[in-house]
């Protein structure tokens, strides 16, 4: 049956048969979409805009979760990535605010996720703290930064060619953040599918010793994995601070738990070595729809946080093998 | 004959999906009987013994326990019927102490009370330890016990629960020979007090001077039961290997010219733990052997060569250099089966192409990118090359047998012709077609110039595959012996227990 040319090596790939867990997320997306369109179809859900407007809100979680899932893919995870947003987000407006080139201040927010994520790295892969410890007290301390260097105050960012790249323009219709979310997937996705870095996120996460004796320098492997997770955090904050044309120290609260559901929710395995970026992707639209969707019923944010909570459990309970 | 029958298993079957494992075994048991359980890998006993504990479900088939047939449908059951297993991986908890141990999940309380009696419990633990004849102090951490004394902590543990069967999953492998001599004495109490025991296990010199009784098993079938006073070994290995077998399971004399050039020099080398002076060459196209106990140092040595391990002192000079890392081990053509493949050699949950591609991803990468079309033809030879059983190189690893399994991992690495392979125990846990497939594919390496590492306990293996035989002892090379030179696996089997045996004496079989 199986001919050659279809046959391929990628070890996400190797389910012999089609296995309703692995689409579960696109199953759930599908749910509640219909749901959305049936009730609140009229009340302006199904327009463009409000579409432009769920992928826009996503935008963030969807950033950090395409890195989220190399770190998950690889036996990790990341926690630090809502306080690294907000540390790029003000190393960029305080860099504009003394004056420097928007480019430059660019260059200086990403600089900041680089090296939080080479903090996490080090301390998870060079002295062997569990990544969970090490990115629950990165997080902790980088917020604490966030809050420090500007006593909480916010900078206005007035830099239009900033702002339109970063968030609030668009291109040919398209808002930028929703451009900006399907480059860096579509990067991820390729890059995880198709590079040997990514095989060997893969192997690291499926089983670490295996990959080392093959080889792979499993260490360098989460360092870099953390590196990237810093740099798309950054990243995300810059879109945070484009969107809203300021710099604030409470950016990105909470995205670490969004991003990490996303991932999980798109099939991507919490104990590592089996990731997809498509199904990322589709988990952090998956939220962000139902978010979007509750606003629009009418829920306030109390009931919107109650019953996102309750779908998420439930379309992992669903996506879970059944235990033998 | 006459004597009553404490076990009796009868017509048990089990299947692990299509594939049948048991057809229709019968195994009995007398009082007061120590009975080996004897079979190649993959032969079935541990299925069998998994059935008589309760971890496995029988499809079919009776026990009796004392005359009373029993259901075990788990653990609990069977620890009520009075069956219980002494672990080869122990499990004891290390942190507690012996007599924590020993009541684990059974303290006695003080009477109506819910508050554990400490002193009680030490009180009763000292007594089964006394009737044991061994001097263990029940307050001691388990953790601060050797290998055999955690063993004889089972062994109690297992008595307190009134235990009347004991199953011994290879007692002796990481024993020294007085843990070992000390645990056969106890082994002889225990049948004197009446206790059964269904001792499994490979050396067949210990079970000859062990045993009443001994049941082979083939291919999920009971090929022999008899009494030991009837046997030889020889008898005990035709019965194992069966008769389609052994041909493909003998040493070949193959010639490797004296002045072949080496491969591997190991000198002096010396390592944190248990190794102190090794030295020995492998020379291209030669197999040699590594012998010696669990525990005597042979993993740490593969290791080390492999870049894996710092050597205290000495050195290991590959292909003329030395060997700086295992990056640097690899890239110069060297390769490591280890001796754990289901954790150190194979990513379970990736396919097997998955697998086979891991150490060769430098090879297949071009800018980046992964060239899965050259790859996948790689793959299909290696599949081809070493029949490995498997729907197509997409199935999960997981899913396939430990012999093929293992000719994955030995697969990915012949992928790079590798000058020097190591295999640490290659054929655990291994059925013996595909334990003969991997020894033909070992020696046509060789013969095409590679030069080869075997670590194996089984001594009928490496006294099949090797060229040359290294027995390490105490730390060092005790014994270079050709293999043309050694008569019986009983002159090695002295010579690993540190015997002062010269090897090329023809000893008794």
């Amino acid at each position: 049956m199986q001919s050659k040319a279809t046959a391929t090596l990628r070890p996400n790939t190797a389910l012999p048969k089609v296995q309703l867990q692995n689409y579960v997320v696109y199953i759930f997306f599908a749910v509640v979409l219909g749901f959305f369109a049936i009730t609140i179809g009229d009340k302006g859900f199904l327009s463009v805009m409000n579409l432009f407007n769920i992928a826009r809100t996503t935008a963030m979680i969807t950033v950090i979760a395409v890195a989220m899932t190399f770190v998950i893919s690889a036996g990790e995870l990341d926690l630090s990535v809502g306080s690294i947003a907000a540390l790029s987000a003000l190393t960029c407006g305080l860099v504009m605010q003394a004056g420097f080139a928007w480019p430059l201040a660019v260059v200086a927010g990403l600089a900041a996720g680089l090296i939080v994520g080479s903090l996490n790295g080090f301390f998870v892969t060079v002295i062997g703290i569990p990544s969970f410890l090490v990115t629950l007290g990165m997080m902790q301390f980088v917020r604490g930064l966030d809050m420090r260097v500007t006593y909480t105050n916010p900078i206005a960012i007035s830099n239009k060619t900033y702002n339109m790249i970063f968030g609030s323009g668009s291109l040919f219709g398209i808002p930028s953040l929703l451009i900006w979310s399907v480059a860096v997937a579509l990067l991820g996705f390729v890059v995880l599918k198709y590079t040997g870095f990514g095989r060997e996120i893969l192997a690291t996460g499926g089983n670490r010793m295996a990959a080392e004796y093959s080889g792979v320098k499993t260490r360098r492997i989460k360092f870099a994995a953390f590196l990237l997770s810093g740099a798309a955090a950054a990243l995300s904050g810059l879109l945070y601070t484009g969107m809203m044309q300021t710099a604030r120290f409470n950016f990105g609260e909470g995205a670490e738990l969004m991003a990490i559901a996303a991932v999980i929710l798109g099939g991507t395995s919490l104990f590592g070595g089996k990731g997809t970026i498509l199904g990322t992707f589709a988990g952090s639209l998956l939220i962000g729809t139902i978010n979007n969707g509750l606003i629009i019923m009418g829920l306030d944010v109390s009931e919107q946080m109650m019953v996102a909570g309750g779908i998420i459990i439930l379309a992992v309970a669903f996506g879970k093998k059944p235990a033998n | 004959m006459t004597q009553a029958l404490i076990l009796e298993m009868t017509d048990i079957r089990k299947s692990f999906g299509a594939i049948p494992v048991l057809k229709q075994v019968g195994f009995t048991l007398r009082k007061g009987e120590v009975h080996a359980l004897m079979g190649g890998n993959g032969a079935g006993k541990s299925t069998l013994m998994k059935i008589l504990t309760g971890v496995y479900r029988r499809d079919g088939g009776q026990v009796v326990i004392d005359g009373q047939p029993v259901d075990l449908p788990d653990a609990t059951a069977a620890e009520r019927a009075g069956v219980a297993m002494i672990f080869q991986e122990f499990s004891l908890v290390p942190t507690l102490t012996v007599a924590q141990n020993i009541f684990l999940k059974r303290e006695p309380r003080f009477a109506g009370t819910p508050f554990i009696n400490g002193a009680e419990m030490v009180r009763r633990s000292r007594a089964i330890l006394d009737e044991l004849g061994v001097d263990i102090d029940p307050n001691a951490l388990v953790s601060s016990l050797s290998v055999g004394y955690m063993q004889i902590v089972e062994i109690a543990k297992a008595l307190s629960k009134k235990a009347r069967i004991l199953v011994m999953d290879e007692p002796t492998s990481s024993l020294s020979e007085a843990e070992t001599s000390a645990l056969f004495e106890l082994v002889g109490r225990l049948r004197a007090s009446g206790i059964s025991i269904v001792y499994i296990s490979h050396r067949m010199a210990e079970i000859l001077t062990l045993c009443d009784r001994v049941t082979v098993m083939r291919d999920g079938e009971t090929v022999m039961t008899e009494n030991c006073a009837d046997l030889s070994v020889a008898r005990i290995v035709d019965a194992m290997l069966g008769a389609g077998n052994t041909a493909t399971f003998t040493w070949k004399d193959r010639a490797v010219p004296e002045t072949a050039r080496p491969v591997v020099q190991v000198r002096n080398l010396r390592l944190a733990k248990r190794i102190d002076d090794v030295s020995f060459d492998i020379r291209e196209g030669e197999i040699v052997g590594l012998a010696g106990l669990m525990g005597s140092g042979r993993t740490e040595i593969a290791e080390t060569l492999f870049g894996r391990r710092k050597a205290v002192s000495g050195e290991v000079i590959f292909n003329g250099a030395p060997v700086t890392s295992q990056a640097d081990a690899i890239a110069r053509g060297m390769a490591l089966v280890p001796e754990d493949r289901r954790k150190f050699g194979l990513v379970l949950d990736h396919s097997v192409g998955a697998n086979i591609i891991l150490p060769n991803l430098d090879r297949f990468t071009r800018r980046l990118f992964v060239q899965d079309t050259a790859a996948l033809q790689v793959v299909h030879s290696t599949i081809r090359d070493l029949s490995i059983k498997t729907d197509g190189p997409d199935k999960l690893s997981r899913l396939l047998s430990g012999g093929n399994q293992q000719k994955i991992v030995i697969g990915k690495w012949l992928v790079r012709a590798p000058r020097l392979l190591i295999l640490d125990e290659p054929t655990i846990g291994v059925d013996i077609g595909a334990k003969s497939e991997i020894v033909d594919t070992v020696r046509a390496m060789a013969d095409k110039g590679t030069a080869v590492l075997v670590i194996s306990s089984e001594l009928e293996e490496l006294m099949a595959i090797s060229d040359r035989i290294l027995v390490l002892h105490g730390g060092r090379i005790a014994q270079s012996v050709n293999r043309r030179d050694v008569a019986t696996e009983e002159e090695l089997h002295h010579a690993i227990q540190g015997h002062s045996h010269s090897a090329p004496q023809h000893g008794a079989a």
